[in-house]
C-alpha cells in the first residue's frame, strides 16, 4: 500500500492508522512468525538430534549419504528455515532495543537480514548438492 | 534545530532488585545471540559435508580439538536452554503460569532441564562414538 493511497480516502487519523505498529511498523506479524516458528522448531528438534546422532563419528562420504536421503533432507530444511526466520526477528528485537541512532539501526536491520538469508541459503544449497548427489 | 525536550525516562534494569525470571530473561536473550551467530558453524558443516573429503576434515578437526568441543557443548547447551525458556515463553503467551510459585517452577524448570538436556545429549553422543 503507498503512502498516498493511505492518506488520500480515509477515515483513519494518522494516529489511529499507525497504532499499535510498533517500532518494526508491521504490527504483530513479527510477534505471531516468531512464535509459528518457534513451536515448528520445538516439535523439529527431536529429529534433528537423531540425525546428528546418526553422523556423529561417521567420515564425509557416510555423512553425506544421510544428509542425502530424502526424510533426512527434509527434516533438516524445515529446521533451518524456521531457525534463519526465528532468528532474524530475534535479532531485529534486539537491535530495536539497543540501537537508538536511526542510521545505525536500519544499516543492521539489513545486515541482519542479509545474514540470516545468507546462512538460510548456504545451508539449503548445502542439503539440495547432498540430495542431488553431485 | 529546537532544543531537546527533556522528557521522563523510564527506570532501566539498574534500578531493580535482581529476581531469577529477571535474570533467565537476559540469559533468553543472550543464548538467542549465541545461538544466531552459531548457525555459522551449522552452515559450515553442512557446506563441507557437500564439498568433500578435504573440507569435511578440517570440520573434524575442529569439533574433535578441545576448544572446538567447548563450543559446540556450549553451542548445545544455549539451544537446550533456549529451548525450554522458550517453552515456558509460549506457557504464558497462552496465559498460564503467572503466579509467583508457577513462574518460578517454570523458570526453574527451563534452568536445570536445559542443563539436564545438555548432558543427557553429550553422554548418548559419546556412547554412540563422539569420544573417538
Amino acid at each position: 500500500m503507498s503512502a498516498t493511497e493511505t492518506t488520500k480516502r480515509s477515515m483513519r487519523t494518522p494516529l489511529g492508522r499507525v497504532h499499535n505498529l510498533g517500532a518494526a511498523h508491521s504490527g504483530t506479524s513479527d510477534f505471531w512468525r516468531q512464535r509459528l516458528t518457534g513451536v515448528a522448531m520445538t516439535l523439529l528438534i527431536i529429529p534433528v538430534l537423531v540425525v546428528v546422532m546418526m553422523l556423529i563419528g561417521r567420515n564425509q562420504a557416510g555423512a553425506a549419504q544421510i544428509l542425502g536421503s530424502l526424510p533426512i533432507a527434509v527434516i533438516l530444511l524445515l529446521f533451518i528455515f524456521a531457525s534463519a526466520w526465528h532468528m532474524k526477528i530475534g535479532m531485529q528485537v534486539v537491535i530495536e532495543d539497543y540501537v537508538h541512532s536511526e542510521k545505525l539501526k536500519l544499516a543492521s536491520i539489513m545486515l541482519n537480514n542479509f545474514f540470516s538469508i545468507a546462512v538460510a541459503l548456504a545451508s539449503t544449497y548445502a542439503i539440495l548438492k547432498l540430495s542431488s548427489g553431485v | 534545530m529546537t532544543a531537546r525536550i527533556e522528557r521522563p525516562l523510564s527506570p532501566h534494569l539498574q534500578v531493580y532488585r535482581v529476581t531469577l525470571t529477571m535474570a533467565l530473561s537476559v540469559v533468553h536473550r543472550a543464548t538467542g545471540i549465541a545461538l544466531y551467530f552459531g548457525t555459522l558453524l551449522l552452515a559450515w558443516w553442512l557446506i563441507a559435508a557437500a564439498s568433500g573429503p578435504a573440507a569435511y576434515s578440517h570440520v573434524q578437526a575442529f569439533t574433535g580439538s578441545f576448544i572446538g568441543r567447548l563450543i559446540v557443548f556450549g553451542y548445545t547447551w544455549a539451544l537446550m536452554h533456549h529451548l525450554l525458556s522458550g517453552i515456558r515463553h509460549f506457557v504464558w503467551d497462552l496465559g498460564y503460569g503467572f503466579k509467583a510459585n508457577e513462574r518460578e517452577a517454570l523458570t526453574w524448570g527451563a534452568l536445570l532441564g536445559g542443563i539436564a538436556l545438555t548432558l543427557l545429549i553429550w553422554i548418548i553422543a559419546y556412547a554412540i562414538g563422539g569420544g573417538r
